[in-house]
């Protein structure tokens, strides 16, 4: 019971800090704009390739993409805030006191979904306003955008577990320059996997990126097929599950050296 | 199991090794008499701070043993954070939160709530002076008001013991007077027991009614500041010398001196131990002469604190800070 009263005091205090930075807020409701904008008229001639079939417009394909990658670039970074707090000696105070170490992780995976929420919010907007169209309405958007706090969470974990023990800014902007995009390029975020080499495809077959942003896709067509959405998600909540608590033993590891 | 026992800290043979073969902690022992200020006294990397860590459930020692409140540190470290408060070097403020929202979180983990939340936090606020920026950014904050504030954190809760490693480092010398006068009215009026680490000798010899010297991971004297400087009977005796080259020499001519104790060279002074310093000066300064050494100054002095660690470490405290009124 405390550590969810806890973990809540954490989020909120995460939450306000980052309502406070008037720039970063900025940067959050452009990224997506650009994104959105960028991408659907880079690879627009893509519908035309033989065999493309996945929706009508690339507009309509894009969208859960560009949520899943948003998802990804938020989160990879959650370390430096646990790094920021490791400078200011504000991490041992919360270590000496009878904070849960579970509860500092998740606070910070909460505020990564509320940020990711309120992203995903103004990019389904903007794609309306553009012109695409979800078949399955608010309520399929909805589980798209679930499945992407969840990858969020496991990258939010990595992050963190990281930062925790290598304490270094490197490691955790490392691991954003070596995870995030090649992860992002390796699933059917912006070309379906018909149209990819096969290597590909089979990388993709087990990458969690991919399973968010397959699921999150199919879940707004008009009658999702909610088996191969369920087998997806319940991947996801594996890997974020066992992430999260990778992060919080990586407490151990930055108590050792202390 | 320790119902006997007074003391609100105890340290039993710590030892804390860190990679790369570096002894933080050499075997340190020492305990605290509850509602005292107890000093713990050294230069930096003498152990002072990994103490304080192992103490507060931050680092597991190696070897050895720790009781705080009573609570065996090792064995139940969640208990111990219940009942210990800290300050640490750095000043632990959030400065993209107000005051007033650092001090709630500090509670609302201690598990306070409602409106006893709210009395504690005005009544922190109120006590520090810090009402009127209350909810103003911490990161507007001067220097003092976050040390300030930082001190109110710690002390939400209310806790028993309260840990002060380094507290008035980089403070101008009103905040750490101000400072000062805080540490004081805590144990005499709240009772607390304060741990207090410092390598200011005079915040020491002010502050603490026990000390410890450590040096090198090791406890090499404790006593109240009176005992340790009563330890050195006689005064001191400092010669600054004209060049910087004399070294042994100078230890040399003078250990013939009679009255002289121990005596060691520090970059340009002679440092020497007379039992009556003012009727040694001018046979000291004769030897010094005879051996061809020339002498910029002399002074005499009762025992410091300064004498006392050059005592028990062997080596001159360097000072290197600037003094304080």
């Amino acid at each position: 019971m405390t550590a969810i009263a806890q973990s809540l005091y954490m989020t909120q205090r995460h939450n306000r800090a980052l309502m406070r930075q008037p720039w970063f807020v900025a940067i959050t409701i452009v990224q997506p704009f650009v994104w959105l904008f960028l991408f659907s008229s880079l690879f627009q001639s893509v519908t035309e390739i033989p065999g493309f079939t996945s929706s009508p417009t690339y507009l309509d394909y894009l969208v859960p993409g560009v949520v899943v990658m948003t998802a990804l670039f938020s989160s990879g970074w959650s370390g430096m805030g646990l790094l920021d707090d490791m400078e200011r000696g504000i991490m041992d105070r919360f270590l000496v006191s009878p904070t849960h170490r579970s509860a500092i992780i998740a606070g910070r995976l909460a505020h990564e979904a509320v940020n990711l929420v309120i992203q995903a919010t103004i990019i389904g907007g903007l794609a309306w306003i553009m012109g695409a169209r979800f078949e399955s309405g608010l309520a399929g958007y909805a589980v798209l955008v679930v499945g992407a706090c969840l990858l969020s969470a496991t990258f939010a974990s990595i992050s963190n577990a990281l930062a925790l023990t290598i304490r270094q800014r490197e490691s955790v902007i490392g691991a954003n320059q070596f995870l995030v995009l090649p992860l992002t390029f390796l699933s059917a975020a912006f070309m379906p996997l018909a149209l990819v080499p096969e290597w590909i495809e089979t990388i993709a077959h087990y990458n969690p990126v991919n399973w968010a942003v397959e699921a999150g896709r199919e879940a707004l067509l008009a009658s999702p097929d909610w088996g191969f959405i369920g087998l997806r998600y319940a991947g996801l909540l594996v890997v974020a599950i066992v992430a999260a608590a990778l992060a919080t033993r990586a407490f151990r590891s930055y108590q050792r050296a202390a | 199991m320790q119902g006997h026992d007074t003391s609100a800290i105890r340290a039993d043979g710590l030892v804390k090794r860190y990679p790369g073969d570096v002894t933080a902690l050499d075997g340190l022992s020492f305990s605290v008499e509850a509602g005292t200020v107890f000093g713990l006294l050294g230069p930096n990397g003498a152990g002072k701070s990994t103490t304080v860590k192992v103490l507060t459930t931050l680092s597991r020692p190696d070897d050895g043993r720790a009781v705080v409140a009573g609570i065996d540190v090792l064995r139940d470290p969640e208990r111990v954070r219940h009942v210990i408060g800290t300050v640490g070097q750095a000043i632990a403020v959030d400065p993209d939160a107000s005051g007033r929202e650092n001090l709630e979180l500090a509670g609302r983990i201690h598990g306070l709530g409602g409106t006893a939340l709210k009395q504690r936090v005005d009544e922190l606020l109120a006590h520090f002076g810090l009402t009127e920026a209350a909810d103003r950014m911490a990161r507007t904050y001067s220097g003092g008001m976050r040390r300030k504030l930082d001190v109110a954190t710690g002390l939400t809760h209310r806790p028993l013991i309260l840990f002060l490693d380094e507290p008035t480092t980089g403070l101008d010398p009103e905040a750490r007077g101000e400072l000062w006068a805080e540490i004081g009215r805590l144990t005499r009026e709240d009772g607390l027991t304060i741990l207090l680490t410092t390598h200011y000798l005079d915040e020491a010899d002010r502050l603490a009614s026990r000390l410890a010297i450590v040096d090198r991971g090791r406890i090499v004297a404790t006593g109240s500041p009176e005992e340790l400087k009563a330890e050195l009977r006689g005064d001191a005796i400092v010669v600054e010398l004209a060049d910087g080259s004399a070294d042994n020499r100078a230890v040399d001519a003078i250990a013939r001196v009679p009255g002289i104790g121990e005596s060691l060279v520090d970059g340009r002074s002679l440092r020497a131990r007379a039992e009556r310093g003012a009727a040694a000066v001018p046979a000291v300064l004769s030897a010094l002469e005879g051996a061809g050494i020339g002498v910029a100054s002399v002074t005499v002095s009762r025992p410091s604190l300064d004498d006392v660690y050059l005592r028990h470490t062997g080596r001159a405290y360097r000072q290197t800070e600037e003094s304080f009124a």
